[in-house]
């Protein structure tokens, strides 16, 4: 759906997007970063299991919402990218919370 | 980080720092909070960081914002970035969090320039991956110079389609259409606005200059479109829509949609100030006298998000507000904020010339507004149907807040920002009342987000 | 408009009283100022909970209990109820005792209904706690429901059974005229033989009306809702000396309690969150469970509930009228009784008495 335009001078950092290590401009948003990946979809929604991807790119619609650093419900378009940041499609609410005992 | 603050602004765009360099420059002790990472706000996203050739290609209203950020980086003002409000209260306690930790300060003064959202009107299929809200085009553009690669359909109502097609176009992005669903009626109701509209001819001339050169490069541009739909199999593959009584599709794996934009009043309503519907630009706002006051003591609005009358607007909006405070403070005279404040005052009326044209011309239709098919999904974020709630009403749940209750809209994580004003135009439908009467969704803090462990951490704090 | 009964007051007491009195026959009217369910009742957690009651609840509770349990036979909804039980966690020995006391009191009242549990099933239950833990106390029947549905199923029923409700109607005044009830309010004039005050936080104005004022305090106490996350704990989780209250919703949303009370400024009907108190809430949640800590909340709330100095509710004929009635007053505890007490309100209105006690409740114990 997206891409990147060349332009000069532009840094990148690497990140870990669905299990594979990826160079992508620094500064930028995690819901940038993704799309311009050609990720078509984000998250599957906990309702009825859908398909979901960023909608209004300004972090007020809860849409683009990934498991980031193993915690969910992560607005990708509010949290930018750092060096070995590992980024997962959310499925659902997000992975079991583990136990204590 | 002071825990007090003479005063203390919410929002990094023109209205915000336009307010911080006006109060700062008496000496006042004031900060900017902003969500966001950097400043400009939306309009003026990624100002201060945008490599220049992608700048130009953004239109020279953009680069404005250069000399706004400029003047409000060599005043005294503090600023803070990615620091989230979740609340804000009468007495002007602000719980904000940055990084994970959460405190609440606090401030004599505190002006709200929370900006605005782009109006969310559901349709058929618009939560597929795929459609998406103009102005998430234009930040990807902006913060980060990422563009649609298989061309992109527009569709809606507003002058920003029009700019952001002019930017993709100079861009080398595939524009495959410009669908327009403002009601060919709505050119003669707007007739009467026109001649004032006139005195503000800069902002018209400009928007047929875009006409101009789309048309010349041959992208389609379709005026009176109706029932918008986008369709495909668990993500976008084409929009279908009616056009000159004929059925139409044009194949897409992208469509960005604009249908006006709203004063995002989170905040404001989660802190008691009262709002109003304003009927021509189909907005709840708070209501507010001519410098921002609201009727909480010491609360201000400025900007769009206390009613759109866009970015230059915002910029004099935000003086104002700042003469206020400096007013309220005690620290000029009533005399001195008039006088001081009298060019700002004069240029905020010229600016304004255009808005009852462009509100009228722009108005979006009831059919769009009450989600006409009841299959479509209105809250995105609960999955509610415009049929459940039209159910809802049926049942006598008769206003939005008593739907919210029983079918879930609004309860989500985004809080009702994406279904609250379209619950309210379909229960007003229904019940063939007008939509101010239904209630907005009673808005409740956190209106961001704030995790168990942060809210935890404000237990050992000196909270006032 | 004339009617037998008038209720005022239209949340979950008033509409479970009209419902009740309906299935015996009678006309009913509920006079709600707002919108059914706009205070103490569509501001609940939703709890279910027969443990830890005041002795003078415990046999009205027990009923109410079995009346959930088949709560379809009543309302024609199930109301989302669950019953996955609720605990109230021990965290050392000094707890337990505590506990254990209130376990041999309750044995000793006649009732079995809560159990002492030890660390090997506490964890067989509840295995995402912090392993600190000690034992609990719990009662396997409790669980939680959706109030607001219960709410409209009440209201619907009733309706269903002739009941008339009257929303936006604000009652200005209570008046005898001769042996019958005149009321005077905002939508015109309502007439009754029979008069029953379920007003909630307001329920004081109409008892003065009536010339039993009483000493109800209205107070807003906070919740917060946290968003939807994986199924990880059954019952609803109460701890003995810490203010720890939550459950996990069928949508897998956290409803956090704690028995915290918000700034109110009634006339206004204005709340305002305590964060440093609702702080304290968190940091509870999170010492039992740090497992949450990055979980977000999406809302928090406190809505104007009616307290009693006792913290038990008034369910009484009137001292001054024979006509009258009350039922208000359920301190932030009401959701669970709602189903017999309108059956209590039903008997002592058309029978003269209820089968259950009721004196513990009596409008004139505060002189």
């Amino acid at each position: 759906m997206f891409k990147q335009l060349p332009e000069d001078n532009i840094d990148k950092v690497e990140i870990v997007l669905n299990g594979q290590a990826i160079q992508v401009t620094k500064g930028i948003s995690v819901a940038a970063a993704v799309l311009s990946q050609g990720q078509s979809y984000f998250r599957t929604t906990p309702v009825s299991d859908s398909k979901r991807a960023p909608f209004c790119m300004m972090g007020v619609c809860y849409d683009c919402l990934m498991v980031i650093n193993g915690q969910a419900n992560q607005r990708s378009c509010a949290t930018y990218v750092e060096n070995g940041m590992i980024i997962e499609v959310q499925q659902g609410v997000g992975p079991d919370l583990e136990n204590n005992a | 980080m002071k825990s007090h603050y003479q005063l203390l602004i919410i929002g990094g765009g023109p209205a915000g720092l336009a307010a911080a360099t006006t109060a700062a420059e008496q000496g006042v002790s004031c900060a900017v909070l902003d969500e966001q990472p950097m400043l400009g706000g939306q309009i003026y996203r990624s100002i201060e960081s945008i490599p220049d050739q992608r700048a130009k290609k953004l239109g020279p209203e953009y680069l404005r914002g250069k000399k706004i950020a400029a003047a409000f980086r060599e005043s005294s003002a503090e600023y803070y970035p990615n620091t989230k409000v979740w609340s804000l209260n009468k007495e002007r306690e602000v719980g904000i969090s940055q990084n994970d930790q959460a405190s609440v300060i606090t401030a004599d003064q505190v002006i709200v320039a929370s900006g605005a959202i782009e109006r969310p009107v559901p349709f058929s299929g618009w939560t597929l991956p795929g459609v998406m809200q103009a102005g998430a085009g234009q930040i990807l553009y902006k913060s980060a110079g990422i563009v649609p690669d298989n061309g992109v359909v527009l569709a809606g109502s507003g002058p920003l389609l029009l700019l952001l097609a002019w930017q993709y176009l100079h861009a080398g992005v595939e524009v495959k259409a410009l669908l327009d669903v403002t009601p060919l009626g709505n050119h003669i109701t707007a007739l009467p606005k026109f001649p004032r509209a006139l005195l503000a001819h800069h902002y018209l001339t400009k928007g047929i200059g875009y006409q101009i050169e789309l048309k010349r490069a041959g992208i389609p541009m379709l005026f009176g479109v109706s029932d918008l739909r986008a369709e495909g199999d668990e993500q976008c593959q084409r929009v279908t829509f009616k056009h000159s009584g004929k059925q139409k599709t044009i194949e897409s794996e992208l469509l960005l949609t604009h249908f006006g934009v709203i004063p995002h009043i989170w905040l404001t309503q989660a802190a008691g100030c009262h709002h109003q519907w304003d009927d021509s630009q189909q907005c709840w706002r708070p209501k507010h006298d001519e410098w921002g006051n609201t009727d909480i003591d010491g609360i201000i609005v400025a900007g769009d998000g206390a009613g759109i009358n866009g970015a230059r607007s915002a910029e004099h909006a935000g003086r104002l507000a700042g003469f206020e405070v400096l007013f309220a403070l005690g620290i000029i005279s009533q005399k001195e904020r008039d006088s001081k404040a009298a060019k700002d005052r004069k240029w905020m009326q010229d600016e304004r010339h255009i808005r009852p044209f462009l509100e009228k011309y722009y108005q979006i239709p009831k059919k769009l507004l009450a989600t006409a098919d009841d299959e479509t999904i209105v809250c995105r974020c609960e999955e509610v149907t415009a049929g459940e709630i039209r159910q809802a009403v049926k049942d006598g749940h008769d206003n939005s807040n008593q739907v919210k209750f029983f079918t879930r809209c609004g309860m989500g994580p985004c809080q009702g920002r994406q279904c609250t004003n379209a619950v309210a135009h379909i229960v007003a439908d229904e019940k063939d009342m007008p939509v101010e009467e239904m209630g907005h969704f009673r808005g409740r803090p956190p209106v961001a987000p704030l995790t168990l462990e942060q809210l935890a951490s404000l237990k050992n704090k000196e909270v006032l | 408009m004339n009617s037998d009964v008038i209720i005022i007051g239209g949340g979950l007491m008033g509409s479970s009283i009209a419902l009740q009195l309906a299935m015996r026959g009678c006309s009913c009217s509920v006079i709600e100022k707002d919108s059914p369910g706009r205070h103490s009742s569509g501001v609940s957690a939703g709890g279910l909970r027969l443990l830890n009651r005041d002795p003078a609840e415990i046999p009205l509770s027990v009923e109410a209990s079995k009346m959930w349990h088949d709560i379809e036979s009543l309302l024609d909804s199930d109301c989302d109820a669950r019953f996955p039980g609720q605990i109230r966690v021990a965290e050392n020995k000094a707890d337990m005792e505590k506990l254990e006391q209130r376990a041999a009191l309750v044995r000793s009242l006649g009732y079995e209904h809560e159990e002492i549990i030890g660390k090997k099933e506490l964890y067989q239950l509840v295995p995402a706690i912090s392993p600190h833990c000690v034992g609990a106390l719990i009662n396997r029947t409790d669980g939680y429901a959706r109030p607001y549905h219960a709410l409209t199923a009440f209201r619907r029923k009733a309706e269903s059974l002739g009941v008339k409700y009257y929303s936006s109607t604000e009652v200005y005044r209570v008046e005898k005229e001769g042996e019958d009830w005149q009321v005077k309010t905002s939508e015109g004039i309502f007439n009754s033989s029979i008069l029953v005050n379920c007003a909630g936080a307001w329920a004081n104005t109409f008892s003065t009306m009536l010339d039993e004022p009483d000493p109800l305090t209205p107070k807003a106490l906070m919740l917060m809702v946290t968003e939807r996350l994986p199924h990880f704990v059954d019952p609803v989780m109460g701890a003995a000396s810490r203010k720890l209250s939550f459950k996990q919703m069928q949508n897998g949303s956290l409803i956090i309690g704690g028995a915290l009370v918000a700034k109110l400024d009634f006339e206004k009907e204005k709340t305002d969150i305590d964060w440093a108190q609702l702080a304290e809430s968190a940091d509870t949640v999170v010492s039992f469970f740090p497992q949450l800590k990055d979980v977000r909340i999406v809302r928090a709330w406190a809505g104007i509930e009616s307290f009693m100095p006792d913290n038990i509710p008034v369910i009484s004929q009137s001292q001054t009228h024979s006509n009258a009635y009350h039922a208000f007053g359920f301190s932030a505890h009401g959701f669970q009784l709602s189903p017999v007490i309108g059956k209590v309100m039903s008997q002592l209105i058309l029978d003269g008495s209820s089968e259950l006690p009721i004196e513990p409740f009596h409008i004139g114990r505060f002189k």
